[in-house]
């Protein structure tokens, strides 16, 4: 008979592991996924991974790598701390469009003057915008005690309609021949988030992204806050006898978490994206809910997943143009590594027993 | 703005047929979360139900197969979930989360070559002449089957849940896993069960956008509707009657703003398009106060030690 067990501790090599098994395992079954919409598998997943960092065009892909990845680890760094205290903020994607469209506006009321100025001014509206927003759920749980996983869902879909008011109304681009959109932030310099180094891909976002994950990381093993935070995840009551606040942690997680975001729309705004348009969000607040997992909710392991996510979208990109691989199909590859990462989750905390149950 | 544009019985009738799906992806949450398993999936089944529903009632011309594909569908997908938390024991919140991003992503594959079609029409009920009654005839009589069949659910859960020894023993489970599994019950099994329950009611929810509602295919085009079902449960205390309640609040006011949009109220679209979410958050601030009703071991993974 087969059962498993609990481990006494968490296995560290289980830990590290899994997210590698997961990877390969999401890959075989990608593959077989792959090969029933009738694509060559092994052609699909060389395009997927390998295409991008060492093909024909990799010096084209290879920023992009930067550009897509920086998004995803900021927010994944976020909504990580709140993970890891059990603080659920499913609504980064509302978090990461308010940030937007508070960035591009703040910038925008300016033009066109050129200031130096104007874009730190920007990534401050930007931030607060995100950090608003995911206030909303924090302050109704602290004071009411509500749901904060369905309350920053549900301001998800507001900010998309809020998305769709701005760029139809007051964000408009007045000489856009009536066409939905503002104004492109790439063509007002001061506004505009260009590459740091020209041809890398780095731009702010990607510096923003790297602050953030060593700031996690500083304040998750060296700081009390970020102690609180793990106490609370692991242990919720003995936090409470050791003095952690409840309310203030709510609180801290999910501005935290709204913060990064609205930033990472911000940048995204400013520069890869350029301008507020109807589908300027494309679900990186969602994706990176799988990057924080597949990172373990440790902020280095986040930037390892997050560049990888950012690989399967780029690849995706490819093999949808090459192959005619369906973009719906790589939104699946994301999903089922989410399914295996869970799945093989259980071998960290349980081992597995053969053999008969022993009675005591 | 022309508010005589709307005719309020039809629009009482259409209220109806609006929360159907509420109602249907809720009622099942509600047995799940009775049983003591939170399922955040409710989005991905719905969605994943829309689909198959969809597809099969294309291809094979009849509605009600299009139906019994969508339940079946939605409890597939909702296998995955129980495997995930009740034999790999995962985090309810993870799994669920990853139910939804994954339904999202499968339904817009398998939907694909299905945009722009037009489904058959599901037919009203034939009752012959009781739709013929003015006012109460449109209201009442006048719908397809499945907004009867919603309502037979609401009273079949309710019924079991509070007659039944199988009620009984669920609710056991979802109070107190421990106890139950100390008195011999499968503990397991009968969440198993029971998510398999939540997912066909959810894949139904999700074909009667499809096929009813709309009726066409688009990419995520339960919008959000899925969640609003996992608020109306903390809505309705975990309560059956008080979900038809709730769904009938929703779909009202989903359906009124859809009418206000017609109407050309001097709002705009999108802030008419906000209400039901925001309506969703008020409720959910004004009832949270009230937290006793929640299944004690609601959430929390079942593993039988030694």
């Amino acid at each position: 008979m087969i059962r498993i067990e609990a481990r006494p501790q968490p296995s560290a090599v289980m830990a590290y592991a899994t997210p590698v098994l997961a990877v390969v395992l999401t890959m075989i079954f990608g593959g077989v996924l792959f090969a029933a919409l009738g694509k060559d598998p092994l052609q699909a997943i060389a395009t997927i991974f390998w295409e991008p960092l060492f093909g024909e065009f990799a010096f084209f892909y290879r920023p992009q790598l930067l550009i897509k990845g920086a998004p995803l680890v900021l927010i994944a760094i976020g909504l990580a701390l709140g993970f890891r205290a059990g603080i659920w903020n499913i609504g980064a994607e509302g978090q990461y469009i308010v940030g937007a469209i508070c960035g591009a506006g703040a910038g925008l009321a300016f033009y066109p003057t050129e200031s130096v100025l104007i874009f730190p001014l920007m990534v401050l509206a930007g931030a607060l915008g995100g950090w608003a927003w995911a206030m909303i759920p924090a302050v109704l749980k602290v004071k009411f005690g509500t749901n904060e996983i369905l309350v920053s869902l549900m301001l998800v879909y507001v900010a998309e309609q809020l998305l769709a008011s701005m760029s139809l109304g007051l964000l408009k681009n007045p000489e856009g021949f009536g066409f939905p959109g503002s104004r492109n932030l790439q063509q007002y310099p001061s506004a505009h988030n260009a590459e740091i180094i020209s041809g890398t891909g780095m731009h702010w976002g990607v510096v923003a992204a790297l602050i953030a994950v060593i700031f996690a990381y500083v304040l998750l093993t060296r700081h009390r806050l970020g102690f609180a935070i793990r106490v609370t995840g692991e242990a919720p009551r003995a936090a409470k006898f050791g003095g952690v606040n409840p309310g203030r942690l709510v609180l801290f997680c999910l501005g935290m978490s709204g913060l990064l975001a609205g930033l990472a729309g911000m940048f995204e705004v400013a520069g890869p994206a350029g301008q507020i348009s109807i589908d300027f969000n494309v679900g990186y607040g969602f994706t990176a809910i799988i990057v924080a997992f597949l990172g373990r909710l440790n902020p280095l392991g986040i930037v390892a997943a997050g560049l990888l996510m950012a690989l399967t979208y780029i690849g995706g990109d490819i093999a949808q143009s090459q192959l005619g691989l369906p973009a719906a199909a790589i939104q699946v590859f994301q999903g089922m590594l989410l399914f295996f990462l869970l799945a093989l989750d259980v071998m960290t905390n349980y081992r597995v027993r053969f053999g008969r149950v022993e009675v005591a | 703005m022309d508010l005589s544009s709307i005719n309020p019985i039809l629009l009482i009738a259409a209220m109806i047929a609006a929360a159907t799906p509420i109602l249907l992806a809720a009622i099942g949450e509600l047995v799940v979360e009775r049983a003591g398993v939170l399922n955040l999936g409710v989005e991905g089944m719905m969605i994943t139900g829309a689909v198959c529903g969809f597809i099969i009632a294309v291809n094979t011309g009849s509605p009600t197969v299009g139906f019994i594909a969508a339940a079946i569908g939605g409890a597939v997908l909702s296998l995955l979930f129980a495997f995930l938390t009740q034999v790999a024991l995962a985090n309810q919140v993870a799994s669920g989360l990853a139910l939804t991003l994954f339904g999202l992503g499968l339904s817009s594959l398998m939907g694909q070559s299905y945009v722009g079609i037009k489904p058959p029409r599901a037919e009203a009920t034939p009752l012959g002449p009781l739709a013929d009654i003015p006012v109460i005839g449109p209201i009442v009589f006048g719908h397809d089957l499945m907004v009867y069949l919603g309502l037979g659910i609401v009273a079949g859960t309710w019924a079991v849940l509070k007659f039944t020894r199988m009620g009984l023993v669920l609710r056991a489970v979802g109070e107190n896993h421990d106890a139950a599994h100390a008195l011999g019950y499968k503990v397991k099994r009968i969440r198993t069960l029971a998510i398999l329950f939540g997912g066909a009611c959810a894949g139904l929810g999700g074909a009667y956008i499809s096929l009813i509602r709309v009726p066409q295919w688009t990419e995520g085009m339960t919008a959000g509707v899925g969640w609003i079902a996992l608020a109306l449960v903390v809505f309705a205390s975990w309560k059956p009657w008080r979900v038809l309640l709730g769904a009938y609040l929703f779909g009202g006011i989903t359906q009124l703003q859809l009418n206000l949009q017609g109407a050309g109220v001097a709002i705009p679209v999108e802030y008419l398009a906000m209400s039901p979410y925001i309506v969703t958050i008020i409720v959910l601030v004004i009832l949270s106060a009230d937290k006793s009703r929640a299944p004690g071991s609601l959430g929390r993974t079942f593993h039988a030690s030694g």
